[in-house]
């Protein structure tokens, strides 16, 4: 797949007018560590966007958090520029919720791979829908498990052969999407990372959402799993009427096999968790401990 | 007025009530804490230990009181009054009893046939039913008999009753007159025993519990985050917490695991809010691999493990001191933590506070280790003097935006300045990886072991902060031949049967340290070595304490262990003491 389309600079096709005093371009938001990833691997896309979206919010650097957990895809805050928290396996979601409940000032994103979101961090996913903390979920969904080399996961086809299915994977694959919007999540999106512009426009779309966004990006792995002709064939945009308050419309395209629709799917506004919370902001008093403790003489 | 002319030198003020019944009676504990609270509003001293089943409704459960007009250390020996609601209540508990102990009971109900007791049989339930026509009052009925053979004045209790009650009007009217009937009834009764609480201090004192004190010592430290998920016997400070920290401006979460709940801890730390999490042992286990991570991104944290037995689900509502080892050595890879252990529900509050300052101070995980006797007693303390207790804030880069700023540089001490994203522009990522003084990841042998040890230089940073009587206190014989170390809750226990072997004329001294990771060394080497043997008593099978003692410092100490579920009794710890010196 050499000769694909790979994420490439430039792509501006932004609603947010820069501001006018400093200009940041996607490249002041890139770090100084180059990534490690395989040759054409579809994070680069991803990554691509993602400095382009934070270009297009012309966001500072350092009110950025990239929160990760483990795989290829997470190690992303490695090579950017703003702050970042590389986590444990499957933790990324919670780690994420725990910074931004607390400091609902900055732009917090929580990224991963499928086997980290699907799969051993799965458990986490329902209940930040739920909340609708107001992190943005990126997942790269390469469909294998790239770092450890190649074994299936949870969003690996039925059938599938790998290192740990050498028989046929036997399960199901888990539909990302179609679990975001059953779960609650007020943000659900779908990009490819070999459309790196308009996956940046999605980013830029799920960052300024007020509430909870989850983004599945098909980023396949050149590697062990190498899916660039299977998405070029599969990948379509939403239709150009696409209603996306339907939940239920929303629901039946996320359940289709045979096209892989990119765009957003739905979006509702919620209350957000971490607004709700602070509804005694107004009347918020210094701690005294002998105030306090009267109550237990 | 029998029940209160009782006025001779042998009037006994210090002794211990335990309440028992099955809960689908109603109110077994609540009478107990009742009895108690009143007593303590009086001035009198008390320090309590609750039992209860892991079920929801039904099962038997317990409640104890130790009253006195002294300080009171412990939950005593054996039991000077017992209060059976039922059969099962009398047959469980009468083996604790001595010549001479009374016991109050249901006389339609209970069978008392040792007639070493001093026995008030009194028909609770019948009296309830038919004479009050109120059968949910038994439990005020027996909290009015109680106060009036044991000497507490009847307007302190109606003040409860109505406090209690003031959101169900109705039943404030019938809760009184439950009280005022048991109070009364008392005047019918010929009163045998010796027990009578007499006179106190009238000095006003809190009456807390080991979880309420750690949140007080918590919020005061400027914790502002917390993050739990539901277990007994932690699950009151997260419920504190859930109710507090909005009206502070911080944010409660009940997350949806224990992993959950130490990682969304280790995002606030990040950000650089004050974080805590507390959980018991099955939580705790779940968040290991996450400790390895706050360590290894040198991030605050303060972690609050309510022990109580295991191993896997154990059982619940019973006390251990068994994860010792866990807190010292628990995780995957060489990572240093703070452990430390309050002795009592007073310290419980300082301890908390000096938890967060280590944590912010060594930019590293503190593990307060509590157990379910702590976490659930409550005991009257004084007042808190937090004045000599400064909070500690961690070390933050200066504001100057050119200067280099690498977050994990190697210094002196180990702690090298923490950068907060949309605070200072040094922005940084928190490796769970190994990396270099910039964050950046680097797997060379140089690095994994210059970085490894600037982690473990800031655990003896914190020793050389730490070695030092306050956080050990030595107390008993000066040239003492028997040393006794402990550690936890099991602090008043040993303490009053140290006193005790003193009065008996034991060379008798203990330490307490309030570290156990780093350990206070020269404290530590210094006591046993002023004695002749080492005793350690804790609750546990393995000798967790004393494996830890010999594997740090050579000590091998006598080890006393005890399995069951319940604490330290002083008599034990006496008999262990007797038992070693005369060995001596």
């Amino acid at each position: 797949m050499s000769d694909h389309p790979r994420s490439t600079a430039g792509g501006t096709r932004t609603r947010v007018a820069p501001r006018p005093e400093v200009v940041r371009t996607a490249k002041d938001y890139k770090g100084e560590v180059k990534p490690v990833w395989c040759p054409g691997c579809g994070d680069f896309g991803v990554l691509s966007a993602v400095t382009k979206a934070l270009a297009a919010l012309q966001v500072k650097p350092y009110e950025v958090v990239i929160v990760s957990g483990i795989g290829c895809s997470s190690r992303m805050p490695y090579f950017m520029s703003t702050y970042g928290l590389h986590g444990v396996h499957g933790r990324a979601i919670p780690l994420a919720s725990g910074l931004k409940l607390s400091r609902p000032d900055l732009t917090v994103f929580a990224m991963g791979g499928d086997g980290d979101l699907m799969s051993i961090g799965a458990g986490h996913l329902p209940h930040v829908a739920a909340r609708n903390i107001d992190i943005t979920c990126v997942m790269m969904d390469n469909q294998v498990y790239g770092l450890t080399k190649g074994q299936g996961s949870p969003t690996s086809p039925m059938g599938h052969l790998s290192k740990s299915t050498p028989y046929g994977m036997i399960a199901k694959p888990a539909k990302p999407v179609l679990l975001a919007l059953t779960y609650g999540a007020t943000f659900v999106a779908r990009g490819y990372s070999a459309q790196p512009n308009e996956l940046s426009e999605l980013i830029v779309e799920a960052v300024q959402h007020k509430g909870f966004s989850f983004i599945q990006v098909q980023s396949p792995c050149t590697e062990f799993y190498n899916t660039y002709d299977q998405y070029d064939s599969l990948v379509t945009d939403l239709p150009e009427d696409w209603d996306r308050s339907d939940l239920r419309a929303a629901i039946d395209l996320a359940l289709t096999e045979d096209k892989v629709h990119l765009g957003v799917f739905f979006e509702e506004e919620r209350p957000v968790y971490e607004i709700e919370a602070r509804k005694f902001e107004e009347e918020v008093q210094p701690f005294d401990l002998t105030s306090y403790l009267r109550r237990f003489a | 007025m029998q029940a209160r002319s009782h006025k001779d030198s042998q009037v006994r003020n210090d002794f211990v009530i335990r309440i028992g019944g099955d809960t689908a009676i109603g109110g077994v504990i609540s009478t107990g804490e009742n009895f108690t609270t009143a007593a303590a509003r009086l001035g009198f001293q008390v320090f309590t230990f609750r039992s209860y089943p892991a079920e929801i409704k039904g099962g038997h459960a317990w409640f104890q009181v130790r009253i006195s007009n002294r300080p009171v250390l412990s939950t005593g020996d054996g039991v000077d009054i017992l209060v059976a609601f039922d059969q099962e209540a009398y047959e469980r508990h009468c083996g604790e009893l001595r010549e001479g102990s009374v016991i109050i009971y249901d006389s339609d109900l209970v069978q008392v046939d040792d007639g070493r007791f001093i026995r008030y049989g009194v028909p609770f339930q019948r009296i309830a039913r038919q004479e009050l026509n109120f059968a949910r009052g038994t439990n005020v009925l027996v909290l009015g008999l109680m106060a009036g053979l044991f000497g507490l004045p009847l307007d302190c209790l109606q003040d409860l009753v109505r406090l209690r009650y003031k959101r169900r009007a109705e039943l404030v009217e019938k809760n009184l007159e439950a009280l005022a009937y048991g109070f009364d009834y008392t005047k019918k009764i010929r009163k045998e025993d010796k027990y009578y609480l007499g006179t106190s201090d009238h000095v006003s004192r809190l009456i807390m519990s080991g979880n309420d004190a750690i949140v007080a010592g918590a919020l005061y430290a400027g914790c502002r985050f917390f993050a739990g998920y539901p277990i007994t016997p932690a699950s009151d400070i997260l419920e504190s917490m859930a109710r507090e920290l909005p009206r502070l401006g911080g944010i409660c979460l009940q997350a949806e695991d224990e992993m959950a709940a130490i990682a969304s801890c280790i995002g606030a730390s990040y950000g650089g809010t004050k974080a805590m999490t507390a959980t018991s042992g099955p939580g705790f286990s779940l968040m290991i691999e996450l400790l390895g991570l706050a360590s290894m991104t040198e991030l605050p944290l303060v972690l609050v493990d309510a022990q109580r037995s295991g191993p896997s689900t154990g059982m619940p509502t019973k006390l251990e001191q068994a994860d010792l080892f866990q807190a010292l050595y628990g995780g995957h890879g060489d990572f240093p933590r703070i452990v430390l252990a309050p002795a009592s529900v007073e310290d419980c509050l300082y301890r908390a506070v000096h938890a967060f300052n280590l944590a912010e101070k060594y930019q590293m995980p503190v593990i307060v280790l509590s157990d379910q006797s702590l976490s659930h007693r409550t005991q009257t303390i004084d007042m808190p003097n937090l004045s000599r207790l400064p909070v500690v804030n961690r070390l933050q880069p200066g504001d100057g935006a050119s200067e280099e700023y690498a977050r994990y540089a190697l210094s002196d001490t180990g702690v090298s300045p923490v950068a907060l994203p949309g605070v200072h522009v040094h922005t940084y990522v928190a490796p769970g990886l190994e990396h270099d003084e910039r964050g950046h990841p680097n797997q060379s042998p140089q690095v994994h072991e210059a970085m490894t040890e600037k982690r473990f230089l800031k655990l003896s940073s914190a020793a050389a902060d730490t070695d030092s009587p306050d956080w050990a206190p030595r107390y008993g014989h000066p040239k003492a031949q028997v040393g006794v170390i402990g550690w936890g809750a099991s602090e008043g226990a040993i303490r009053e049967a140290v006193e005790r072997a003193t009065a008996k004329g034991y060379k008798v001294a203990a330490l307490h340290p309030r570290i156990l990771n780093p350990l206070p060394q020269a404290q530590i080497r210094e006591f046993a070595a002023s004695v002749k043997r080492v005793l350690v008593p804790e609750v546990n099978y393995q000798g967790q304490f004393a494996h830890h003692l010999a594997a740090s410092l050579g000590i091998s100490p006598v080890r006393f262990n005890k399995i069951g579920g319940l604490p330290f009794t002083p008599a034990e710890i006496l008999g262990k003491i007797e038992e070693v010196a005369s060995h001596v």
